[in-house]
């Protein structure tokens, strides 16, 4: 929490101290007003005094009042400020930093973590600052100066103020504590519920198959039945909440009258009303004190889950970003190569490499494929050319030069990469297409419809309502597998780049549509350099190498004829997929 | 402080509200006890005040001194004093004559001016009140009053009074009526402690129903998901009906069991002060509520203004998540085109505007207690002037006074209670909304009629189309009068570029959705004639994603089958080739299968099939796509799934060819339509769109 807390700026700061200043002031408003009260309830009480004293004390009570108002406001508006403004700046900041992330550290945490802790977790924090924060430095300061104003007034009085604080306090830690863990199994629960839940769904075709409507009705309710049952528990627990705190205070209240009433009995006549608006007095910061101390237990509440929050934002904002950018930007000696020298790869946790010993050279306008089994690493083994990870041993050169010494930006103008699963932004078909920057001016539409025309997009995308213009949902709900993954290699086609990246990019498309765009596109770039990861031998057929991998190793290079004679592995996944006749053929 | 959590409004409250009522009939008893019950409480808070201002008004009556019995004192003893003064004087031949009260004063200060013996021997001890008040207590009296003077002070003149000796001073000293103060207390004791237990069980019952209605909800929603048409999950999103589980049904159950009580307490609370003040005190029940009727309509503006923000914080907090996930899951493409600069810029817009209403909705709400405050201070202030006013006047008693602080702070909370419980009330019938509206969902037909039966051991296995005709959408026919006959074991491969609505048959066949013309025969009886439940008997169903819930791999592969011995699964694992897999899992049978494990995708497949193998039914739906498979897996795979064919009917989505060119029956379907069927060569012949689609893999 103070980690975090150290974003706060000086101007921040000065803010505090601000509210620090109002609070105290205020607090200082707060308590006189009983002081007010009591010398009312004295002029009250006594015969002789005029009606002018009573409304010039009113006045200055009404005067506090207004005072404190506007301390209030004020502080409102200044912890307003400074909360929404904290919770802007780490949220940004998590976004940036998370910007700066490269694929190890987003599976590190998991997408959906990186989203709850940008916006839920600052949530709890800014809730901590604008709730919490005046609750902080006003609770305990209200407390000590509301406790000085009664001590020493009356051992007696103070006595029953002092039982009603301890059995407030014990019964707010004993509802917290009974309450808290059971909130983190509702958190568990509610997964579970929700998990069961789609399960159901996703899976509706197979429940209706397999009549199991009934089985999954009876998973459902275990869940449903624990679920509610901690739910009634922790309402049960609340429900004490209130009445009990009702009850301390009017009993306190009551105690101190009766306490009172005896002590007047037996004192003095000149006591006798001194201790009566002492009595009056005690009633009032008696309660003050009490509600201070209320507002501190709720802080307990707020705290603890406001400091795992931060504890996870810490987490981003100090996780290192192992992809680093180098320096160098400018022309290079050779265009369009790829080069591996040596290079090994392990994930930084991992004990076992996922690549070992790769070498090998693409040069200008070759195609080069990869191939083999899941788990073979030849994913991996491409998203180290733009750096979605690095080399753990070994070189890898773009262009002649060493990946690493690129600025990041300067490397990926000279990429086209098209990850697995096609990722479509909100926004037009053609701002999908022309998306990012290369170093150049952005694609013009014509350029935009030249890209999906090679992608084999052209059909589709004119058949949509407005064509280029037409809307593509958050996530590209709307439009098809297939049409995503064409959109998404016009838009490397549309960067015009010197080195493409496929990675298993031709998955969603049938056979003819794979065969076609590729054709087009040899057509289309005889310049660039490709490099294939696919499953389907039908893909990579004529490739000017094929880079067979097994278990991370590179167990072939050639083409295909040469392959089939050569390498086993290739030979086996040839097989696999087409009969011995149909290679013949090919 | 208010702060809402969802601004959603309902689009008809009364009539969701009223159906949300009908809805807690089977608690209705514990409703009426519990608002009873807060009734109750409730009423007992506002007579609260007024006996707290009996006690108060008990101990201010303790300390009056006994006004009446000085007067008495002062009399007996002048009256002493004279006629024994004058006495003595006569002894001594000094004539006295005593016509007016002036004589008779100056006649008490000349006996003042007496040496103290000469007092001593001329008064005499008398007798007020069955006490007997000493000669010496008699001069201390006189010296003591004698020094009173006009223009003291009241605390002055009480110090004098307790100069007086003791024997007087317990005559005129102030008596608390003890036995009344007594049965007061403990009147107003009983009075909280009834307050306390009432609003507890009141408490508890309401987390009875609340919780109660939040579960048969979820209950409700979860069944009715096994009873909807697969349409609606085909143009549904699953978030969505999640959300409807989750957290609808919790903004119902959470907000509820606080809301009604909370409703009927403030209410009772609210019209309670109102009359209780006008029937202890009319004068200071106007002065209260005039005081406090600003500040409510200052806090009803705010409330409106701040509702305002609150939405549209809700809405960019809403926007600021689709950015933050699109950007987030398209890491790597972001991160690849250089767009983080963009990326950003959008992201600190959203951000700005959040940033603001954020700002905005926290102080508007932030001040709304203040103000409050304010408002009770105020009217404390106001009641008290007022109240010291008629006090004075002896037009009321202190301890009205007392009450009526109280009842100011009584009045003020309500209402912005109630003011609260409203909005909070609209959340929930936003929420009972959303959940009825799936409740209200057209369900699948009701089948209870249907007689026709076939037994799946006695199932023969041929199926035929007769001129079917379907489209999703009515206006829409995408199968054309398609006819097909199949007999029984035969393979009939159904192929199609991506998109081209493969699954339709599968839909067709399973009753997941009904054909418009024409009918399909299985065993020579109409499907329209069957029960679903029936039809699923009789067919395995394989599909590409390998569905599997959470739970043991014994779990999985029995499912809902309920009489299956691991030896039988043990077996049928052999055949699928899955069973050295599972003995190399550290559980066993018992290993958890979950989403994200050491399970592969082609083990999972492999595993949907000796379910499907276990279930053991004569007709076969497969889907064979092993997309992301390894290849030593896929070959495992396909040796079960030409297992599994063997013997049985079977639909098959083919993307091998050997499964095409051996199939009884190849369809194939562009664009939804079924546009060619036939045999591997048949169509070959053609040379039609099959041709094209089959020698596309070959193509250089």
């Amino acid at each position: 929490m103070i980690k975090l807390f150290k974003n706060l700026t000086k101007k921040d700061l000065s803010i505090i101290g601000i509210v620090v200043l109002l609070i105290v002031f205020s607090v200082f408003l707060d308590l006189r007003m009983p002081e007010y009260m009591s010398k009312i309830t004295k002029l009250v009480q006594t015969e002789d005094s005029t009606l002018q004293d009573i409304l010039t004390a009113g006045f200055h009570m009404v005067l506090c009042a207004v005072g404190s108002l506007i301390c209030a406001i004020t502080t409102g508006f200044f912890t307003s400020l400074l909360s929404a403004n904290f919770s802007k700046t780490i949220r940004r900041k998590i976004f940036e930093k998370v910007e700066s992330f490269g694929i190890a550290e987003i599976k590190k945490f998991s997408t959906s973590s990186l989203i709850t802790r940008t916006t839920n977790d600052v949530t709890q924090i800014e809730m901590l600052l604008s709730m919490g924060l005046h609750l902080l430095i006003k609770s305990p300061v209200m407390a000590v100066w509301a406790l000085l104003k009664i001590i020493g007034k009356s051992g007696e009085l103070s006595l029953v103020t002092a039982i009603g604080v301890v059995l407030i306090v014990i019964t707010n830690l004993t509802i917290i504590r009974i309450v808290s863990p059971r909130f983190a199994i509702i958190q568990r629960l509610t997964d579970k519920i929700n998990g069961t839940t789609r399960e159901n769904i996703t899976g509706i075709r197979v429940v209706h198959a397999f009549n199991a409507e009934k089985f999954l009705q009876k998973r459902f309710n275990t869940v449903n039945e624990e679920l509610s049952g901690t739910h009634l528990t922790i309402t049960k627990t609340f429900a004490l909440m209130d009445p009990m705190m009702n009850f301390v205070m009017h009993f306190q209240h009551l105690g101190i009258y009766v306490v009172g009433a005896y002590m007047i009995m037996n004192s003095s006549m000149t006591d006798k009303i001194n201790i009566f608006s002492n009595m009056v007095v005690f009633s009032s910061y008696g309660m003050q004190v009490i509600i201070s101390f209320l507002m501190l237990t709720m802080i307990f509440m707020i705290y603890p889950r406001a400091q795992v929050s931060a504890n996870r934002i810490n987490e981003v904002l100090e996780s290192d970003v192992s992809v680093k950018s180098g320096s160098f930007h400018g022309d290079t000696e050779e265009r369009g190569t790829v080069e591996f020298k040596d290079v090994s790869f392990k994930y930084p946790d991992a004990d076992e490499y996922l690549l070992k010993h790769i070498s090998f050279k693409a040069e200008q306008g070759e195609t080069v494929a990869f191939i083999g089994s899941t788990g073979s690493g030849k994913s991996t083994l491409i998203n180290l050319i733009p750096r979605l990870y690095d080399a753990t041993d070994g070189e890898v050169f773009v262009d002649g030069v060493n990946v690493k010494e690129y600025e990041l930006k300067e490397l990926n103008n000279r990429i086209g990469y098209i990850p697995q699963t096609a990722f479509m932004f909100t926004g037009t078909v053609e701002e999908n297409v022309a998306y990012g920057e290369n170093g150049k001016q952005k694609p013009s539409l014509e350029k935009v419809k030249e890209a999906v025309e090679v992608a084999q997009g052209k059909d589709f995308v004119e058949k949509m309502d407005h064509a280029y213009q037409s809307h593509i949902a958050r996530g590209g709900t709307n439009v098809s597998g297939g049409q995503k993954q064409r959109l998404s290699i016009a838009r490397a086609i549309a960067r015009d780049p010197e080195i493409y990246i496929f990675d298993d990019s031709f998955s969603a498309l049938d056979y003819q549509t794979d065969a076609k765009l590729r054709k087009e596109l040899k057509k289309y770039t005889k310049e660039a350099t490709s490099m294939i990861v696919a499953q389907r031998i039908g893909t990579i057929m004529n490739a000017d190498k094929i880079i067979v991998l097994d278990k991370g190793e590179c167990v072939g290079i050639g083409t295909h004829k040469e392959l089939l004679k050569t390498c086993e592995v290739y030979k086996e996944i040839a097989l696999s997929q087409l009969s011995e006749e149909e290679l013949e053929n090919a | 402080m208010p702060r809402p959590e969802k601004q959603e409004k309902a689009k008809d409250f009364k009539g969701t509200m009223i159906r949300l009522f009908q809805s807690l009939e089977q608690w209705r008893y514990l409703l009426v006890i519990a608002s009873t019950l807060a009734l109750i409480a409730a009423a007992l808070s506002t007579v609260a005040p007024n006996k707290l201002s009996d006690v108060t008004d008990v101990i201010s009556d303790g300390m009056k001194p006994n006004t009446e019995n000085i007067g008495i004192i002062s009399q007996e003893i002048s009256q002493n004093i004279l006629e024994n003064y004058t006495k003595y004087k006569m002894t001594k031949n000094q004539p006295v004559e005593i016509t007016s009260k002036e004589d008779s004063m100056e006649l008490l200060e000349e006996f003042n001016n007496l040496t103290p013996q000469e007092k001593q021997y001329v008064l005499k001890p008398i007798r007020i009140q069955d006490k007997n008040i000493s000669v010496q207590d008699q001069i201390e009296f006189v010296e003591a009053s004698l020094s009173l003077k006009e223009e003291m002070s009241n605390e002055e003149m009480i110090q004098v009074l307790d100069e007086y000796p003791e024997s007087i001073k317990s005559l005129i000293e102030p008596k608390m009526d003890q036995k009344e103060l007594h049965k007061r207390v403990l009147i107003l004791g009983i009075i909280y402690l009834l307050n306390a237990i009432f609003v507890y069980i009141e408490g508890r019952m309401m987390a009875y129903v609340g919780i109660g209605y939040a579960k048969k909800l979820r209950k409700n929603i979860s069944e009715k998901i096994n009873r909807l048409p697969l349409k609606y999950f085909d143009t549904h999103e699953t978030g969505d009906v999640l959300s409807r589980v989750t957290n609808d049904a919790d903004t119902i159950g959470i907000n509820m069991s606080d809301n009604i009580t909370s409703f009927v307490t403030n209410v009772t609370l609210f019209v309670g002060s109102i009359i209780m003040m006008f029937v202890t005190n009319w004068m200071m029940a106007l002065t209260a509520i005039g005081a406090s009727i600003l500040g409510f309509i200052g806090s009803f503006f705010l409330l409106k203004k701040s509702q305002k923000y609150f939405v549209e914080r809700q809405e960019q907090l809403g926007n600021l998540n689709g950015h933050i996930e699109e950007i987030y899951s398209g890491h790597n493409v972001v991160k690849a085109y250089n767009g983080e600069k963009k990326a950003l810029e959008e992201f600190d817009e959203i951000n700005n505007k959040l940033f603001n209403c954020n700002r905005k909705s926290q102080f508007l709400s932030g001040i709304m207690q203040p103000i409050m405050i304010f408002v009770g201070n105020f009217g404390y202030v106001a009641v008290c002037v007022v109240g010291a006013l008629l006090v004075m006047n002896n037009m009321t008693s202190f301890g009205t006074i007392v009450a009526f602080m109280i009842y100011i702070r009584l009045f003020t909370n309500p209402l912005s209670r109630i003011a609260q419980a409203m909005t909070t009330m609209q959340s929930i019938a936003a929420a009972a909304e959303r959940v009825y509206e799936f409740m209200d969902e057209k369900e699948l037909s009701e089948e209870s009629h249907l007689k026709e039966k076939i037994d799946k051991k006695e199932a023969k296995g041929n199926i035929e189309f007769k001129n079917v005709r379907f489209g999703y959408d009515p206006n829409k026919t995408i199968i054309k009068d398609f006819s097909a006959s199949v007999k029984s074991g035969e393979k009939i491969a159904i192929v199609g570029p991506t998109g081209a609505g493969k699954t339709t048959m599968v839909n067709l066949l399973m009753k997941f959705y009904e054909i418009t013309d024409g009918d399909i025969l299985i065993d020579g009886k109409s499907i329209k004639e069957l029960s679903r439940e029936n039809i699923h008997d009789l067919f395995i169903m394989v599909l590409q994603d390998t569905w599997l819930f959470e739970g043991t791999i014994r779990e999985n592969l029995k499912f809902n089958k309920k009489q299956v011995s691991d030896e039988e699964i043990w077996n049928i694992c052999k055949t699928v080739g899955v069973d050295h897999f599972i003995k190399t899992l550290p559980g066993g049978l018992d290993s958890m299968v979950g989403d994200n494990d050491s399970i592969s995708s082609g083990q999972k497949q492999l595993l949907t099939i000796a379910r499907g193998m276990i279930e053991d039914e004569p007709f076969l739906i497969l889907d064979e796509a092993t997309s992301n498979v390894d290849t030593r897996t896929e070959e495992l795979v396909q040796k079960a799934m030409d297992k599994l064919t063997e013997g049985r009917t079977s639909f098959i989505i083919a993307h091998r060819l050997s499964t095409i060119k051996n199939a009884n029956l190849i369809l194939v379907m562009n664009e939804g339509n079924i546009v060619e069927q036939g045999t591997h060569e048949e169509l070959l012949k053609k040379n039609g769109f099959y041709a094209k689609l089959y020698n596309s893999q070959f193509q250089k």
